[in-house]
């Protein structure tokens, strides 16, 4: 389809706005001429109707969980529910500048100070911090956490975080921005860390240890209280990435199994919507000793009012201009009070079911990387259809596409080489499970009999496969016109 | 409560058919001693109807301002909205896509941002943009960690009319990294650029604000010209809808720019979310942080679009990343580009141009009435400070005459003592404006 800009017409536009009035006087009457530009930017001009119809056509060209079954593993795409969406569009809360007197924002504050209070009960520790914008935001503040508390204690010298070879890769990217060297941790046969690994590594180098639990190989690490002890020995912290926080919610709380700090990812566990890649939300849950660093201001409550309080003195400072992703909170504070504890609980416990039931339709053909009971998310290996039939993991997702399915993670964790992590959620049904098994089965099939169908997929998307290296060697990001002529095609 | 669809008798089946007895069966891998034995102590579910009604009685003890009776900006700006950018956006396939790794499967996401990038560039006169950041400070963050990587110098140098939480965040993480920050306090509304010049020696950029936290334009060519010769990198952090009329920071010389793109259309939110943005010249583009979008062909020679240069990113480069971030606001930057597509070059013009006009009709109006003063004479944007007597007092009077006033300075600027930042957007009629006059006159 064509960009906006091959749509541009000019002239063509319509009137939001009042249009001069005779004797109004020019900006350059305001403004020093040399500041101003010569000509207005090159925006497309088209009229409101286009705008829809390219929109609507843009979304026709996009899977999403309201219209396909979307496995992304280590994700969460589980149903974003309306009323969320409704609530955060009211004026009352969306409409609200964010400088506004405390005064005059109470029922949002009461808002934000409940969902730390919620945060905290489900994380099982003693405060929080909603102001990191994402998750890897959210890693940076508990590392920043971490630093502080070791900086109090003139533990200057330590330099290292621990982090599982099957960790994310925003883990070791964080490590590093938080000024730290990373050193990795080798996981043991069972998908868990290796203890004697873990043990090798610790020293009184080590600031703390990155853990993500449940794995992304969807395993609860059976070791954990073993290794925060280990690591609180050795004069580190713990750091949890929640990524997997939707496992274990109302089933085990972090705190109880010896994290130190935390983040959830409320677009993950609390279902805020994912948006095409954003925005997250990333609140950092930690212990009291933690708790003089979180970033300010705080949201404290004095009798029955509910102020900000920026005078901390061993605050980490801000890590997000304002107070963070404030119509994420709005949106997870009602999805929580929606469910209460039962239904989290409940949420925990189907997303754990409906995993153990697709592995069970999948492993009579796929090769599953860790073949016991799994949490919320499973990965298998198709290593032996890539030697077998040269049908690698990516050409199986791609096939996937055709059969109308969002295809699972691809590739990740790097530990397992032809990795696909799927994770179905609780919101699904039986019989999407069942559907999508048989579309799996089938493609196993496809696999052996026909392998070119499946290696040349997708066949029904807008697109074919696209050329991935010439869009590296020869970058074209945005739209120009006349452009250079574009490079010919790789060979 | 909840929206999960197995029946018991569907849990029952799938229970059989893993061959399990229970669901606790499934959690048999956490250990005993650390399960939660009770229920979690947070408030009773409640069903959807009330939850309604729970929601909307909190949202009526936030107290909303009539869109003309806001006169309070400060880095948050209150501009309307075309219908079609709600409608649009809250399009479910937009609302609950993620990130567009299945390239055949999301041209739609791929192309929205594709076309934001393009958008981006053409405001800021750059080459280059991402595909969006979680926000202007953090945006300015990453391009300041641009210029230190590029430098490889440790010094950066601020001018004081950025936004002071932008420098918040900004301080955050280079304390921690050994970077040495060197403020340069502005002089009557505008950064004084000799002052500037003293400082540029070894640093890795001078950053600027443009128009700066005061409202005023700065002497943006002359800050690039300082940096360049110093050896540093210009970095500008500019608001989008300014740019409608002022000449960009690629075309005033600068290498870096960054903004917040909540004034394209995106609700105030009491703060976020918003969208940031980074554009650059195209040297710097495999130092950028983020996700980017890049057009290419497929298979049979037919345009698509993909993410690319992923080998800067987390997910490839693990440690050695130039940046730790993984998502984008992806769904904010979508209401930044209808609203752009939407408005064109010539609603985006007319929008800056009342800013400019209704700023200025009130600063005109203002300083009749007794006691107030414009005290600073320089050319402004949307934003301006004017001197009023106990202004915290008068701010809170304003309030309760239904208006939402300008931002007290004293508790940021320590000798801005009776100085308030006033702004007007199109949202602000004339009729608005002289009843906010009147309202000031009462409330002194």
């Amino acid at each position: 389809m064509k960009t906006i800009f091959e749509k541009s017409h000019p002239g063509r536009s319509t009137a939001y706005f009042a249009a001069a009035a005779p004797g109004e006087k020019p900006v350059s009457a305001y403004l020093p001429e040399k500041s101003l530009r010569a000509k207005p930017p090159g925006l497309p001009e088209v009229s409101e109707l286009e705008i829809v119809r390219h929109f609507t056509e843009l979304s026709h060209r996009t899977f999403s969980i309201d219209g396909n079954f979307y496995p992304l593993g280590s994700c969460t795409m589980k149903y974003n529910p309306k009323i969320n969406e409704k609530i955060a569009a009211m004026a009352g809360f969306a409409k609200l500048h964010p400088l506004q007197p405390f005064d005059t924002v109470q029922g949002l504050l009461e808002i934000m100070w409940s969902l730390e209070r919620m945060l905290a009960e489900i994380a099982g520790m003693d405060a929080v911090t909603l102001q990191p914008a994402a998750g890897a935001q959210g890693e940076l503040t508990g590392l920043l956490l971490i630093r502080s508390h070791h900086q109090e204690n003139k533990q200057d010298h330590r330099t290292q975080i621990l982090i599982p070879d099957s960790a994310h890769g925003t883990n070791p990217a964080t490590a590093t921005l938080s000024g730290y060297k990373t050193v990795s941790v080798k996981s043991d046969g069972r998908g868990g860390v290796d203890l004697e690994d873990l043990k090798s590594k610790l020293s009184d180098k080590v600031a703390g240890m990155m853990i993500t639990n449940p794995s992304t190989l969807g395993l609860f690490e059976e070791n954990i209280r073993e290794i925060a002890d280990l690591v609180h020995k050795a004069g580190g912290l713990v750091y949890m990435d929640g990524a997997n926080m939707n496992a274990i919610q109302g089933k085990a709380r972090p705190g109880d199994f010896g994290i130190d700090v935390m983040h959830f990812n409320l677009h993950k566990t609390f279902s805020t919507p994912h948006g095409g890649g954003g925005p997250g939300s990333g609140p950092v849950a930690c212990k009291k000793f933690l708790e003089p660093y979180l970033p300010v201001p705080r949201i404290v409550k004095d009798g029955s009012t509910f102020k900000f309080d920026g005078a901390q003195p061993k605050t980490i400072g801000k890590v997000k201009a304002f107070w963070g992703n404030v119509g994420m909170h709005i949106r997870a504070y009602t999805y929580i009070r929606f469910h209460g504890p039962e239904g989290i609980r409940r949420n925990a416990e189907h997303a754990v079911l409906n995993a153990n039931y697709l592995m069970s339709k999948l492993k009579t053909r796929f090769k599953v990387a860790y073949p016991r009971v799994c949490m919320h998310e499973f990965v298998i290996d198709n290593t032996p259809y890539a030697k077998k039939t040269g049908v690698r993991t990516l050409d199986m997702a791609k096939r996937l596409l055709d059969y109308n399915y969002h295809p699972p993670t691809i590739y990740f964790p790097l530990i397992v080489h032809e990795a696909m992590m799927i994770e179905p959620t609780e919101t699904e049904s039986r019989e999407t499970l069942d559907a999508f098994a048989d579309a799996m089965l089938k493609i196993a099939d496809e696999a052996k009999n026909t392998p070119d169908l499946v290696k040349k997929a997708p066949h029904t998307m807008p697109v074919k496969r696209l050329d991935e290296v010439r869009a590296a060697k020869n970058p074209n990001v945005k739209w120009c016109t006349p452009c250079d002529p574009p490079p010919p095609p790789e060979e | 409560m909840d929206y999960i669809q197995n029946t018991p008798a569907d849990a029952s089946d799938m229970l059989k058919s893993i061959g399990v007895k229970s669901i606790d069966d499934l959690f048999a891998s956490i250990p005993e001693a650390v399960r939660l034995k009770r229920p979690l102590e947070i408030p009773p579910a409640l069903p959807e109807q009330d939850l309604l009604a729970h929601l909307s009685a909190l949202a009526a003890r936030n107290r909303t301002f009539d869109a003309g009776r806001c006169f309070l900006g400060a880095g948050a700006y209150n501009h309307y909205v075309p219908a079609v950018v709600d409608a649009l956006f809250s399009r479910g396939e937009f609302l609950s896509a993620y990130t567009p790794y299945q390239a055949e499967a999301s041209q739609g996401t791929l192309q929205h941002i594709f076309e934001f990038q393009s958008m981006i560039c053409e405001l800021t006169g750059m080459d280059v943009a991402n595909a969006s950041h979680y926000d202007g400070g953090t945006a300015l963050e990453e391009a300041v960690a641009m210029a230190v990587d590029h430098t490889e110098r440790k010094k950066v140098v601020l001018s004081g009319g950025v936004n002071p939480q932008y420098r918040a965040v900004v301080k955050s993480l280079f304390k921690h990294l050994g970077a040495t920050i060197v403020e340069v306090a502005q002089v009557r509304g505008q950064t004084p650029v000799a002052t500037l010049k003293e400082a540029a020696q070894d640093a890795a950029c001078i950053v600027i604000q443009n128009p700066n936290f005061l409202g005023g334009i700065e002497d943006v060519p002359a800050v690039a010209e300082i940096a360049h010769a110093a050896g540093a990198l210009a970095v500008a952090s500019v608001n989008p809808t300014a740019l409608a009329l002022l000449k960009s920071p690629g075309e005033c010389g600068f290498d870096i720019a960054v903004g917040e793109g909540q004034p394209l259309g995106i609700d105030m939110n009491f703060g976020g979310p918003w969208a940031g943005f980074i554009a650059a010249k195209k040297e710097f583009i495999r130092g950028m942080p983020g996700r980017i979008v890049g057009e290419t062909v497929d298979a049979e020679g037919k345009r698509g679009f993909t993410l690319t240069l992923q080998a800067r990113e987390q997910h490839i480069r693990r440690e050695k990343a130039s940046s730790n971030i993984c998502t984008n606001q992806a769904l904010m930057a979508l209401r930044a580009t209808i609203y752009l597509e939407t408005l064109g070059p010539g609603g985006l013009g007319r929008v800056a141009e009342l800013c400019v006009q209704r700023a200025h009709e009130l600063a005109e109006k203002i300083v009749k009435v007794p006691g107030v003063k414009v005290p600073f004479q320089y050319p402004f944007f949307h934003e301006f400070v004017a001197e009023i007597p106990h202004p915290a007092q008068t701010l809170t009077r304003l309030q309760e005459r239904g208006f939402l006033g300008g931002l007290y300075l004293q508790p940021i600027f320590r000798d801005l003592r009776d100085h308030v930042l006033l702004c007007c957007t199109e949202r602000n009629t004339s009729a608005d404006i002289d009843a906010f006059v009147a309202a000031l006159a009462e409330s002194i």
